[in-house]
């Protein structure tokens, strides 16, 4: 059997079949085997209902998202989704995205064991290889995966236990209408019952054939938005879940780069390659594009070598950058206010705002395994665009694309690094070098300092309020520039064009325009993207969520600073002007079960803010407490200062297809947010970033992790899921900004609040690129 | 090549290595054992955490020469500690879905029982785990399942 054989020569909808009612393929194999495509949906327009203040007309991102281009983007293809019943009673599905602990595969196992009536442990879930064939349909970004697969993915279930049915009824000799399915069995109204493992080869088809089958009503749901606990759990916890460094594949030896001082340097000779490749266990010493592969018989022992090498290094392309160049260069780019200065009357609030870079370094280091022979290739990876990386390593090693097979491995964290290639490019690159199969894992000061970054950038608000109401708010975002070539950039170039208000400048602009908005009435609004330099000028890329994170703080704490002149509350402005009734509901959640105003201590405060996109509408109440005690706790090489001590967030998800998982991936999104506002950031300094561990980078640990978190799952409200694992971030780092700034009495303009002051940290030398692994340990054993 | 014999999951086990080749390499590329992983190499993320003679410890930072005769659990090993198919902080872990990636999780539940273990030693109430005994559980979460990490080592300490 080959996929294409799924595709209908006339897939459209036929007349007739219902909001639930949706043709289905059963495939020509020797087990039943189904697959379904999707129904145009077209995006409904959300409409603001304006509750008070000065209404806002509609922005483009309340008209037409990110996820409408993403979800749009997958329709041609999602017929190729595919769900097997197996004679063992199983079923199989191999899901064309990357897990990468955002919970996907359980929510995906959890719809099929929805329409299929199988238990959740029967349902075998794999991440399929690259298929070019799927186009646009292979891509975990943005939070769109279960936006995007709900309706599929059920409706080949659906069939799948349909035919199920049909086949039973031969075999029962009963009428389908007669029976029913439980867990994994059909039973007749006498009660007989045969197994779906023992109906999979009867229920299959010689031919393909097109079917109607109607999904089940949300109101007779069993499975879906009920908690759940991951179905890679017990692999996860008895150490046996395996990422691609944990692969055995014959002959790929451990390998590792070294690597330029500065930013895109190049090799220009290695003076002792010899001698390298004779150290003990090395096998090879290669130069490539990006630095010097070595290869050898234990990571140890390449990492001697690789600080052993003597390398002349030519000069990186931003050598003469560092944080204060950056800074007056987005200054000077920023894009001019429309409105002008208004009369004495007014009062005008005009705030800069500069976020540092963050790394989007996952805890699994960049890996990829690759056995490169003549005429083919073979690559295992964490992927998040693997038909791209399948065509960039074709492409880089001089290959058609249908002779490279690449492996989608599940990714210890991903949050945007993993929609870039180059692990997977350089691994192919060294095999093909050496002419040896090789797994390359990039060592952690190496992830920290050429890996992606979520680009520096600023965001300028500035308001005019007259008599208590908002006239008018504008912001400038300008940011070193967004690599959205990889995916993003494929699937917008293509649907751009769908856009109502067409002809952007770029990418960048289409992900701005479709994702940030200002979720209050508050006049005349006018959002604007500013870029400096080229998208591959710096390694950059989207950390968990694109621009809000950033443009949702600012927006946030300019609320915070009208509340102050027009002498209201924050909750209740934020209340008097919120557009969407989804999002004033969250707030109120939050709001109530937060206890916000409550009296707190000194040097102690609340902050509250929410964020809309994907489908949704977040919350966010945080307490904050900046206390002299609290700010100088002293934990060796650890950032403390002020801490969040409670976060209250809600989530109106649409529909929540796993609360548990809903909840698990906002807690991650708060921690992450009070990270990027109190701790942690990247300092550039002529051309290369100064941290090299998570020593250096203050990522949240135990030590400023909230004791008091409470998520609350909204019951469902549009009957379609929205998304969930990027979802966590911006309200959270925007209550914690507000909280801030309550708690000091001041409005912190730059973030993380201690990214100005003395480094934390000793920096690691540049030469080598690595540093040694410490011989202390036992010393620390508790 | 120098010869090294310890102790791994309960069976004596020997390598021919250098003595200064850190004993996380040891496990993961020579003796095939992938529970304990790489996060830095520095003795800082803690991904690799595993157990020596019963304390938590780094093997990413300890050369496999100061390790001769000694005692390594790693996480595959720690239901064997307990006489069970799955160790009673493991199990909390799962009730609680403590989990998302995955990947810290081995050395985060390897760090819980050392801690756990840590605090009942010197009189503690194992069931009020405070503050102060998670702010010395160094590892790393990307993925930022601390809240429910902190549930998972109080229920998984009564059971220990």
């Amino acid at each position: 059997m080959t996929i294409q054989e799924a595709v209908h020569p006339d897939p459209e909808p036929r007349a007739g079949i219902g909001r639930r009612r949706f043709l289905g393929y059963v495939l020509a194999a020797p087990v039943l085997t189904v697959a379904a495509r999707w129904t145009l949906d077209t995006p409904a327009a959300r409409a603001a209902t304006p509750t008070g203040g000065v209404p806002s007309g509609p922005q483009l991102s309340d008209t037409v998202d990110l996820n409408d281009l993403l979800t749009d983007a997958t329709l041609p293809t999602a017929n190729l989704i595919t769900v097997v019943v197996n004679t063992d009673g199983t079923a199989s599905f191999a899901l064309p995205r990357a897990e990468s602990g955002q919970g996907i595969t359980t929510s995906s196992a959890m719809l099929i064991a929805e329409e299929l009536d199988l238990p959740l442990d029967k349902i075998i879930m794999t991440l399929a290889d690259a298929r070019p064939e799927l186009v646009f349909n292979q891509f975990t970004a943005g939070s769109n995966t279960t936006i995007s697969t709900y309706t599929p993915i059920r409706v080949a279930a659906a069939l799948a236990r349909q035919r199920l049915l049909e086949a039973a009824a031969v075999e029962l000799g009963d009428e389908v209408t007669n029976l029913r399915t439980s867990l994994g069995s059909v039973i007749s109204s006498t009660g007989r019952s045969v197994s779906y493992g023992a109906l999979a080869a009867q229920a299959a088809s010689a031919t393909v054939q097109a079917q109607a089958v109607t999904l089940k009503d949300p109101s007779d749901f069993t499975v879906i938005g009920t908690p759940q606990n991951r179905i890679d759990a017990l692999a996860a916890v008895t150490g046996q879940k395996q990422y691609a460094m944990d692969l055995d594949v014959a002959g790929a030896l451990p390998t590792m780069v070294c690597r330029a001082p500065t930013l895109n340097g190049t090799v220009q000779a290695v003076r002792n390659s010899a001698q390298v490749k004779g150290m003990p266990g090395i096998t090879d010493v290669a130069v490539i594009p990006t630095g010097v592969a070595v290869r050898g018989a234990t990571f140890g022992q390449v990492i001697d070598a690789v600080r052993a090498l003597d390398v002349s290094w030519g000069p990186g392309n931003v050598d003469g950058e560092s944080d204060g160049t950056v800074l007056a260069a987005l200054q000077a780019a920023e894009l001019p206010m429309a409105v002008p200065k208004v009369p004495a009357l007014a009062t005008t609030l005009d705030a800069r705002f500069t976020f540092y870079w963050r790394s989007n370094s996952a805890l699994e280091p960049q890996t990829a395994v690759a056995d490169v022979r003549a005429g083919s290739a073979e690559v295992w990876s964490a992927m998040q665009s693997p038909i791209l990386t399948q065509q960039t390593v074709a492409t880089a090693l001089g290959l058609p694309v249908s002779a490279v097979t690449a492996h989608v491995v599940q990714a210890g964290g991903a949050f945007g690094r993993r929609m870039f290639s180059n692990v997977v490019v350089e691994a192919a690159q060294i095999s093909k070098a050496v002419g040896k199969p090789v797994k390359l894992m990039w060592d952690r000061t190496a992830e920290f300092r050429y890996g992606r970054v979520h680009p520096m950038c600023t965001s300028r608000v500035r308001a005019t309020v007259l008599g208590g109401n908002v006239l008018s708010f504008e912001q400038r975002h300008t940011s070193v520039a967004t690599d959205y070539t990889q995916g993003f950039g494929e699937i917008l170039s293509s649907t751009a064009g769908k856009l109502p208000e067409g002809d952007f400048l770029g990418y960048s602009q289409t992900v701005f325009e479709t994702t940030t908005n200002v979720p209050y009435n508050v006049g005349v609004v006018s959002q604007l993207l500013n870029e400096i330099f080229q998208y591959d000028t710096f390694h950059s890329g989207s950390v968990r969520n694109l621009y809000n994170p950033e443009v949702v703080t600012a927006v946030e704490l300019m609320v915070d600073q009208i509340a102050r002149v027009v002498g209201k509350d924050p909750y209740a402005l934020r209340r008097s002007l919120v557009k969407d009734p989804r999002a004033g509901a969250v707030l109120d959640a939050v709001a109530k079960a937060g206890a916000w105003g409550r009296s707190m201590p000194a040097n102690t405060a609340q902050g509250i803010a929410i964020h809309t996109e994907y489908k949704g509408a977040t919350a966010c109440l945080v307490e904050l407490d900046n206390t002299p005690a609290t700010v100088r706790r002293t934990i060796r090489d650890a950032v403390t200062g002020p801490r969040v001590t409670k976060v209250v967030f809600a989530i109106d998800a649409g529909l929540p297809i796993n609360p548990r998982g809903l909840e698990a991936q906002m807690m991650g999104g708060v921690n992450s947010a009070i990270g990027q506002v109190l701790t942690e950031s990247l300092h550039l300094q002529d051309g290369h970033f100064l941290e090299g561990s998570w020593d250096n980078y203050f990522y949240t640990r135990q030590w400023n992790a909230p004791p008091d978190l409470q998520v609350i799952v909204m019951p469902p409200t549009t009957g379609e899921p929205g998304g969930a694992g990027e979802f966590g971030v911006a309200a959270a780092k925007a209550a914690v900004a507000c909280a801030y700034a309550r708690a000091t009495g001041s409005l912190p303009t730059s973030f993380p609040v201690n990214h100005d002051g003395p480094l934390a940290f000793t920096p690691y030398p540049t030469v080598p690129s690595m540093p040694q692994s410490p011989t202390d340990g036992l010393d620390h054993a508790y | 090549m120098p010869t090294h014999s310890f102790t791994l999951n309960g069976k004596a086990v020997t390598v021919d290595c250098d003595d200064d080749l850190r004993l996380l390499w040891v496990l993961r590329d020579l003796l095939g054992v992938h529970g304990p992983k790489y996060g830095c190499g520095l003795d800082v993320c803690k991904a690799c955490t595993s157990h020596v003679d019963g304390e938590a410890f780094n093997p990413c930072s300890v050369p496999v020469k100061d390790v001769e005769g000694r005692e390594i659990t790693t996480i595959e090993g720690l239901p064997a500690t307990v006489g069970k198919a799955l160790h009673p902080m493991q199990q909390a872990w799962l009730d609680r879905d403590v989990p998302q990636c995955g990947y810290c999780q081995p050395g985060q539940i390897m760090a819980a029982v050392a801690k756990v273990q840590e605090v009942r030693a010197a009189g503690g109430d194992i069931t009020a785990l405070d503050d102060a005994a998670f702010d010395e559980i160094r590892n790393i979460c990307r993925c930022g399942t601390y809240q429910r990490i902190r549930e998972a080592t109080i229920a998984g300490a009564q059971g220990m």
